[in-house]
């Protein structure tokens, strides 16, 4: 175990896998260029090669078309979208053709794919260079998604994602790369499906994915100074996600707020809520809450992005008015 | 290539018979007039390589040696059928003979089968992926992506375009300019080759030329093997209404029988008139008794709806 930052330990996965499985490839736009994706992906084709580590055409269509192709005969690709918001070219190939495929053929075929995409949101890049599209993705059965938030995971979530025999969506954001973790030296798969409870609190449950997750620790720190104790828990997974953890701290504290860092309506916390609201309603001691984006485009101009982007004040708020009440 | 052929015909006018009678009711796409480009290029490849279809497949899947029962099971969604019962005319698998799936969607089986190209030649395996796709699905960004993506990267992929010269009910100078198809090959610094697809021997040649060049790493070819659509997009029924042009033009075709060319050729080489007759009843046999296997097969059950939408095991197929 040493420290190690979130970019590196994407990259660190990448070479495992490559190193440790000749089926891997990887394929995408930018992958020999030192900006589209920031120390992650950094010299991989020169200790692997270029026929395995393909900076692709402008195509994310045939890109993805052919990661999926090539998972079907018996690859593990992992094809790269270092804009969430392109790889909207390629959602035939994810949606119509990767999800359904084990269904439609009963199982005698699956498409042990991975599509990563990054969100890289912020620095006035406005509303194509920006989206968090995660609750689109997590709609659809047949297809995994996953949602990093520290370096641990990062890599493990990873592994675990070109391991597994379905396609696995993982998305990773920009806005953590630089974020430091202990991560252990040994290949290691974090399991999908499984959050991981960071905090252990009784008065309030917050439900947090990726860079949400990471503003959430920031939030646990001010709260636990005004004697409030919220438990932490961060999904990790969106599809499949971990009821049962949601559940069992619902269960105990009675409060409930969501933080996810895409749009409100129909996003990963309204399917949180909706899941607690069916199966545990009992529980809820106050209405839950949704600290997401507001249903509108990303701006440019810097002043509009601040209150744009919602963080740990945003959750301090919510939790002091929620345990007020 | 002949069996092939009649094997395809005869399937498809029982199938065509089965939807009249209402019997089965999947959307069927026949394949009727178009017979000897599946068989012509399937002729010319390897069990191990790969063949990616589209909506119209039928021919496509028995051409590359997928079961026939299995397929007539599948028409008729019964859990025997090469899919479960889950997927009917349009979703057809046979990951033994190098079908990993055909689907409906227009164009996107293209660049999975660039993918499976890709995977071969990371492998040095030798194999080919072939796509097969229709004239609607050359307007699509999957085709000229992929042609482009294979060429850069001299994949071992064949596109074969079958120009019918209709896209469901629009014909091709409603959707495009001129009548040229084949010359996105030049673009894209692919090989490109138009041919007469009603000639069984012509697809052959054309094909096996283009699937040495690909094991060769010479890069993809695109074939474009012109024919026509027989029956109507989808149904047994032989769609002259769609158009004043189409009543022209079916007269016209009828003639061109890509069987009947290839049965008169073979009579002329000196083929015994009683063995093409022999392989005819041949193929209507196993046709019936294909239909009696289906019939007696079980419907899936209603607890099918949540099965394999996760993957449970190892992938099947093994490079």
């Amino acid at each position: 175990m040493r420290p190690l930052s979130y970019a590196r330990a994407i990259r660190e996965a990448h070479a495992q896998l490559l190193a440790s499985d000749p089926r891997v490839l990887v394929l995408g736009q930018g992958l020999w260029s030192p900006w589209y994706a920031g120390t992650s992906m950094q010299g991989l084709d020169k200790e692997f090669g270029r026929d395995r580590v393909i900076d692709s055409p402008v195509a994310e269509n045939a890109t993805t078309g052919a990661a999926v192709g090539a998972a079907l005969a018996g690859m593990r690709p992992i094809v790269f979208h270092p804009r969430m918001d392109f790889m909207l070219l390629a959602v035939d190939p994810m949606i119509n053709q990767a999800a359904n495929w084990s269904y439609m053929f009963a199982g005698r075929v699956s498409v042990p794919v991975v599509f990563r995409a990054v969100i890289n949101r912020g620095g006035e890049q406005g509303a194509q260079h920006s989206q968090a599209l995660q609750a689109m993705f997590m709609h659809v059965p047949g297809l995994k998604v996953v949602m990093p938030s520290t370096a641990h995971d990062a890599k493990g979530l990873l592994i675990a994602a070109v391991q597994d025999d379905n396609p696995v969506l993982y998305i990773d954001d920009r806005w953590l790369y630089e974020a430091q973790g202990d991560v252990p030296e040994a290949m290691y798969a974090t399991p999908i499906g499984e959050a991981a409870v960071r905090r252990r609190g009784r008065d309030v449950t917050i439900v947090a994915t990726s860079y949400m997750a990471a503003e959430a620790h920031k939030a646990v720190a001010v709260l636990e100074q005004q004697g409030i104790e919220p438990e932490l828990i961060d999904l990790r997974s969106i599809k499949l996600w971990d009821r049962d953890a949601v559940f069992a701290s619902v269960a105990r504290t009675g409060r409930l707020i969501v933080a996810d860092g895409g749009w409100q309506t129909a996003g990963v916390a309204a399917e949180v809520i909706a899941a607690v609201a069916c199966e545990i309603f009992d529980a809820l001691r106050a209405p839950a809450v949704r600290i997401c984006l507001p249903d509108a485009p990303a701006p440019v101009s810097r002043a509009v992005e601040r209150a744009y982007y919602v963080g740990a004040d945003e959750l301090v708020a919510a939790a002091v008015k929620m345990i007020a009440r | 290539m002949y069996r092939t052929m009649v094997r395809i015909r005869l399937f498809e006018e029982r199938v065509a018979q089965l939807v009249e009678g209402g019997e089965v009711r999947t959307p069927c796409h026949l394949y009727i007039g178009q017979e000897a480009i599946a068989a012509g290029v399937c002729a010319a490849l390897d069990d191990r390589d790969y063949v990616w279809g589209g909506h119209r497949s039928h021919g496509h899947y028995l051409a590359k040696g997928g079961d026939l029962q299995a397929m007539m099971a599948e028409i008729f969604g019964r859990t025997t059928g090469c899919s479960g019962g889950r997927g009917g005319s349009m979703h057809l698998v046979a990951p033994e003979v190098g079908i990993l799936g055909t689907v409906p969607l227009v164009a996107a089986t293209i660049p999975l089968a660039v993918g499976a190209a890709m995977a071969a030649k990371l492998r040095r395996d030798r194999r080919v992926s072939v796509a097969f796709f229709g004239d609607g699905a050359t307007e699509e960004g999957h085709f000229h992506e992929s042609l482009n993506f294979a060429s850069l990267y001299r994949l071992p992929a064949i596109f074969v375009c079958e120009n019918n010269f209709y896209a469901s009910h629009m014909g091709l100078f409603e959707r495009r300019v001129a009548d040229n198809i084949v010359s996105a090959a030049d673009t894209a610094g692919a090989v490109g080759c138009r041919l007469d697809g009603n000639d069984v021997e012509a697809v052959f040649a054309a094909a096996r030329d283009a699937i040495e060049r690909a094991r060769n790493g010479g890069g993809p070819t695109l074939l474009e093997c012109r024919t026509y659509r027989w029956r109507g997009h989808v149904g047994p029924s032989w769609d002259m209404d769609v158009g004043v042009q189409r009543k022209d033009e079916l007269p016209e075709w009828l003639p061109k029988d890509p069987i009947a060319r290839a049965r008169r050729r073979l009579l002329e080489a000196g083929l015994p008139e009683d063995e093409c007759q022999a392989i005819e009843r041949d193929a209507a046999e196993e046709i019936e008794t294909a239909v009696t296997f289906a019939r007696q097969s079980p419907v899936p059950g209603e607890d099918e709806i949540t099965k394999h939408i996760w993957a449970s095991t190892q992938s099947r197929v093994r490079p």
